[in-house]
């Protein structure tokens, strides 16, 4: 009798939490991203990020009168979770709109079926292989990791040199870097004298910094968004491998540098301008809003803004603008932000084509640099600077 | 004990058709995306049901041969054979007909082998490893052996993470729709959504009686043989289910501890308990504390339930019923 | 290749090393106690870490670390007074399916707590970049210190079960819990004060090796996992033998990645451990017999 007692209470369960009331007078956006989890770090600030901004919105009227109705899932960075909760979106709550994932894994995962439901997707995640090649419904907003691959190489250029060692670890977010250094090393004259894949659990990289140092490279690129990025840099410097170190933009957490204290100085990393708010030229196109959503962040949750909030806020305003410009039919929508020119966001300022998903050039990247435990763009004078002062060390 | 064995089999397929009906009814029928996901987690929870409950034997590195079986059909789909074509392997393959050509996302024209020939050559790699392993492995005895098949699962999952060939941390996607017979795909397509179910939970139903016959018959002989077929029709599964495969260790300790609160010997305990665990974890019910809640229930089921929370008692129960006794009173 | 890369790899796998045996100790004294593996061990250092990080921001360091160690081993008590001690006569495995549920409500807790974020302590003497340097060879100072402590921990364990009482009522326990507790002993209180122990060594390595590793919420199962490994690998409840072996395993990943892919460094090393268990099935210098005492 139990079976069909537990069938029961199933169903019932099943039932009630079907109910869809569906407002007219709300626009559904859902919201996929990874709260907990290995990736909490950038699904926590990305959730926090959307949920100060629907209240703003919805306290100022809406978009064109109606409210915004957020549902966040948190995936937990679980790309089965992902597809779950998509499906769950798109065929149930028929959402408008999806933001997120967080990750490249994830939103690989769901690309074809945010195409298939024919719904909007806008990615939270790094990945270039998400917008190349184009899919209709499917866009992203943080920077491409070609465009961080290709600040880095200039860099190295000015720099004078062309031997480097590069480490990434056995992530999604690891694993597209290391495609991208490999696949443009060659056109910028860079080898790549050791090329290593490290656990993402990895509690020591002494080894790995000794391999490199073995190899007698010109400069260390490490490609990672764990906390072995703040490892490794310190564990280099521990064995006397003092040559530059170059990160990715997955670099721009102030935590690791506390992290990595005195082994953090003169880290260089491509990031967006979210990082140097404060100290861009008055007349900069992003600084005020940079400056306001830093501010909005930061006196909410009491917690320092960082880059990855700043791709949700982007992927959130780039859908109201769409809305604000063709309504609320998902396709005009949709023909909307691939119109979308010079608008100003965290990541840098968008310009999409029915060819560029992403919208963003290799300019919305800055290079940054640690000095003094803050981040600090690399001006001119500093990488001079900079390069003697390796050169001393050495 | 026949009887019984096939009225419990034919109880569960009449409560995958009423789930299904009641779906369909009252027009819930997206539920079945996770009912159907649930389903191929459940071949999973079968195969460690027998090595745990019935063969007494501990296994934490399961999701090995899972992703030994579904790795090996996703590559064997995917890898375009076309610039081999004129090879001599590539020949005889086309040659029996056990090529497909297919369009890939893009548009692009992709050869590959055919989803048929590709789960047989999983299934049987997945038993040849089984067996190979399985000798020395069961000879070592309790946390011996619990790390040992820890030790295997984890081989297999820094494999798949170090080797570009099985697209490392990203695992392959775009693996193929799997045409069982014409007009009968295995897709993740919402239009399919009522016959994947029925696939899905076909195939769990197929496992179940296969384990019961096996569990009924002289079991023994039969440890190692069975120990690789469940497994492969794990890796049957998860590859029709069109999904991404992802090893995972974690993963592993999750379906150990599915079993152990479904009941150790007791295949319908952990198949439902594993069933609503994951269709509720797939749904997203409890938010932020997914992992917490699972801890909780989990700690509380083994204090308060050792036994399982569905015991056999509850068929006996079931069985009482129909034949008119009273229900005995619990044993414990 | 040099000399000097050489050593610099050694250093490298004495590091790993020591720290995994630190964690495989800590999996031995409860094995020793109750003939079961507590899954929540990583937890324990985790925690350690956690707190003592937290605790840093008022107090200095040797005051940060000593109130997180007794704090863990509270948590420790409490654990095990919970969840285990009113327990008649468990099941080895129900054993470990709770002690798996515990480690994740743990980390989870840590999570709604802690959020998050990577956390560390202060390296003990100098920064992340000081190093002391014997030719071209280079250690870290933190790595001394870690090697020290662990050093410390083992000879006070060793004096702890020879020389006290309570220690030699624990040995009592785990070689025959029932003559044991004809002869007086309270069974029970000897468990509960082997996850006093645990814990508290858990929580003293999760201090230690912070600065080298840091620690976040869910630092906790790689380092079960690999502690796990190498108390295996030693042979269950022999702590002189984790220390063997933890250094064998780091040694051994160390010199894996001079000459592999480093994607592979845990292949090999699983790889040599599960050929060493067929050929050896109660682990390097496990006894035969004591692994056959304690099964499923």
């Amino acid at each position: 009798m139990r079976v069909f007692k537990m069938l029961a209470v199933f169903l019932a369960i099943a039932l009630v939490t079907v109910s869809p009331v569906l407002a007219a007078e709300t626009i559904k956006i859902g919201a996929i991203l990874a709260v907990t989890g290995p990736a909490a770090f950038l699904g926590a600030p990305e959730a926090k990020t959307l949920e100060m901004l629907v209240d703003d919105i919805n306290k100022h009227g809406g978009v064109k009168g109606k409210k915004i109705e957020l549902i966040i899932k948190d995936s937990g960075a679980s790309p089965e979770k992902a597809l779950s909760f998509a499906k769950q979106l798109i065929e149930e709550e028929k959402v408008f709109a999806i933001i997120g994932p967080s990750t490249s894994g994830e939103t690989m995962k769901i690309k074809s079926v945010a195409e298939e439901g024919k719904t909007i997707l806008l990615s939270c995640a790094a990945a270039e292989v998400i917008v190349n090649p184009v899919a209709k419904y499917v866009f992203k907003t943080p920077q491409k990791d070609s465009h961080a691959v290709a600040r880095i190489f200039e860099q190295l250029k000015k720099q004078g040199i062309s031997k480097v060692g590069v480490l990434s670890s056995n992530t999604g977010f690891g694993k597209a870097g290391k495609e991208q250094i490999e696949k443009l090393a060659p056109e910028h004259g860079i080898t790549i004298a050791v090329n290593e894949v490290y656990d993402k659990a990895a509690s020591d990289l002494t080894a790995e910094v000794t391999k490199l140092k073995a190899a007698n490279v010109g400069a260390l690129i490490n490609w990672s968004i764990e906390p072995a990025q703040a490892i490794v840099i310190k564990n280099a410097r521990q064995i006397g491998l003092n040559v530059p170190i170059f990160q990715s933009h997955g670099f721009g957490n102030i935590e690791y540098v506390k992290a990595a204290g005195a082994a953090a100085e003169g880290v260089i990393f491509p990031a967006g301008r979210l990082l140097v708010a404060d100290t861009l030229p008055k007349g900069h196109a992003q600084k005020s809003v940079l400056l306001k959503y830093k501010k909005d962040y930061e006196t909410k949750f009491k917690e320092d803004a960082s880059t990855f909030g700043g791709h949700a806020y982007d992927a959130l305003m780039i859908m109201v603008k769409a809305i604000e410009t063709a309504g609320t039919d998902r396709e005009k929508a949709r023909t909307a932000i691939e119109n979308i020119k010079g608008f100003v966001g965290t990541g840098g300022v968008f310009t999409f084509s029915p060819q560029d998903h992403n919208g963003l050039d290799v300019n919305s990247f800055e290079m940054l640099t640690v000095k003094n435990g803050k981040f600090v763009v690399l001006a001119d004078g500093e990488k001079k600077a900079e390069k003697k002062d390796v050169k001393k060390k050495k | 004990m026949s009887g019984h064995k096939y009225l419990q089999t034919v109880l569960f397929a009449a409560s995958v058709i009423a789930i299904q009906l009641a779906t369909f009814f009252t027009g819930t029928g997206h539920y079945l995306t996770q009912l159907t996901m649930s389903g191929y987690y459940s071949l999973v929870i079968i195969g460690l049901c027998l090595l745990i409950g019935y063969a007494g034997q501990i296994s934490i590195g399961h999701a090995g041969f899972f992703a030994i079986g579904g790795y090996t059909t996703a590559f064997l789909t995917t890898y375009d054979l076309s610039s081999v074509k004129a090879g001599a392997v590539a020949g005889l393959l086309s040659k029996t007909g056990m090529l497909v050509t297919r369009e890939d996302l893009y548009g692009g024209q992709a050869l590959s082998l055919h989803p048929w020939a590709a789960c047989l050559f999983a299934i049987a790699i997945t038993v040849v490893i089984a067996y190979l392993i399985g000798g020395p492995v069961l000879k070592l005895k309790g946390h011996y052996l619990a790390m040992a098949t820890l030790g295997f699962g984890t081989i297999v999952y820094k494999i798949v993470l170090g080797s570009e060939k099985f697209g490392a941390a990203d695992g392959i996607s775009d693996v193929p729709g799997f045409l069982l017979l014409p007009g009968l795909e295995v897709s993740g397509k919402p239009s399919m959504r009522v016959m994947n179910y029925y696939i899905s939970w076909g195939l769990v139903i197929a496992g179940v009686m296969l384990l019961l016959n096996l569990v009924h018959s002289r079991v023994g002989r039969a440890l190692r043989a069975i120990h690789g077929a469940e497994d492969a029709a794990g890796a049957m599964g998860i590859d029709t289910a069109k999904f991404k495969l992802k090893a995972s260790i974690i993963k592993s300790v999750r379906y150990v501890a599915i079993v152990a609160i479904g009941g150790m010997a007791n295949l319908w305990g952990s198949l439902i308990m594993g069933f609503i665990l994951n269709f509720l974890s797939l749904r997203g019910y409890f938010g932020t504390y997914d992992d917490a809640v699972f801890g909780a229930i989990l700690i509380a089921i083994m204090l308060f339930a050792p036994e399982g929370l569905l015991r056999r008692e509850l068929f006996k129960d079931v069985r009482a019923f129909f034949s008119g006794k009273k229900p005995r009173e619990g044993r414990q | 290749m040099n000399i000097d890369f050489f050593f610099q790899y050694l250093v490298a796998g004495i590091t790993y090393g020591t720290i995994y045996a630190i964690v495989a100790i800590g999996f031995n004294i409860i094995y020793n106690t109750t003939g079961i593996i507590n899954f929540a061990q990583g937890e324990f250092v985790m925690l350690g870490g956690m707190i003592s990080v937290a605790l840093h921001a008022f107090v200095p360091l040797p005051a940060a670390i000593l109130a997180a160690v007794i704090l863990t081993m509270m948590i420790g008590a409490i654990i095990e007074i919970l969840f285990i001690r009113w327990l008649a006569n468990p099941s080895v495995l129900r054993m470990i399916i709770i002690t798996i549920g515990i480690s994740i409500l743990v980390r989870e807790t840590a999570l709604h707590i802690w959020g998050a974020g990577v956390r560390a302590l202060p390296y003990f003497t100098g920064s992340e970049v000081s190093a002391i340097s014997v030719g071209d060879v280079h250690v870290s100072p933190q790595v001394l210190w870690v090697i020290g402590i662990s050093a410390v921990t083992v000879t006070g364990l060793n004096l702890f079960f020879g020389r006290t009482l309570p220690g030699r009522q624990m040995r009592a326990c785990a070689s025959n819990r029932n003559a044991a507790r004809l002869c007086g002993i309270n069974a029970k209180n000897m468990v509960t004060l082997s996850f006093v122990l645990s814990a508290g060594i858990g929580a003293l390595a999760g201090c230690v090796v912070s600065p080298i590793t840091y620690i976040q919420y869910d630092s906790g199962t790689p380092l079960a996992i690999k502690g796990f490994t190498v108390a295996i690998l030693g042979g269950l409840g022999n702590s002189m033998a984790a220390v063997a072996a933890g250094l064998i395993l780091g040694v051994l990943e160390s010199f894996s990645i001079w000459i592999m892919p480093t994607a592979y460094k845990d292949v090999i090393s699983i790889s040599i451990l599960l050929l060493i268990l067929f050929v050896r099935p109660s682990g390097l210098f496990g006894n035969k017999e004591a692994a056959g005492l304690k099964e499923f």
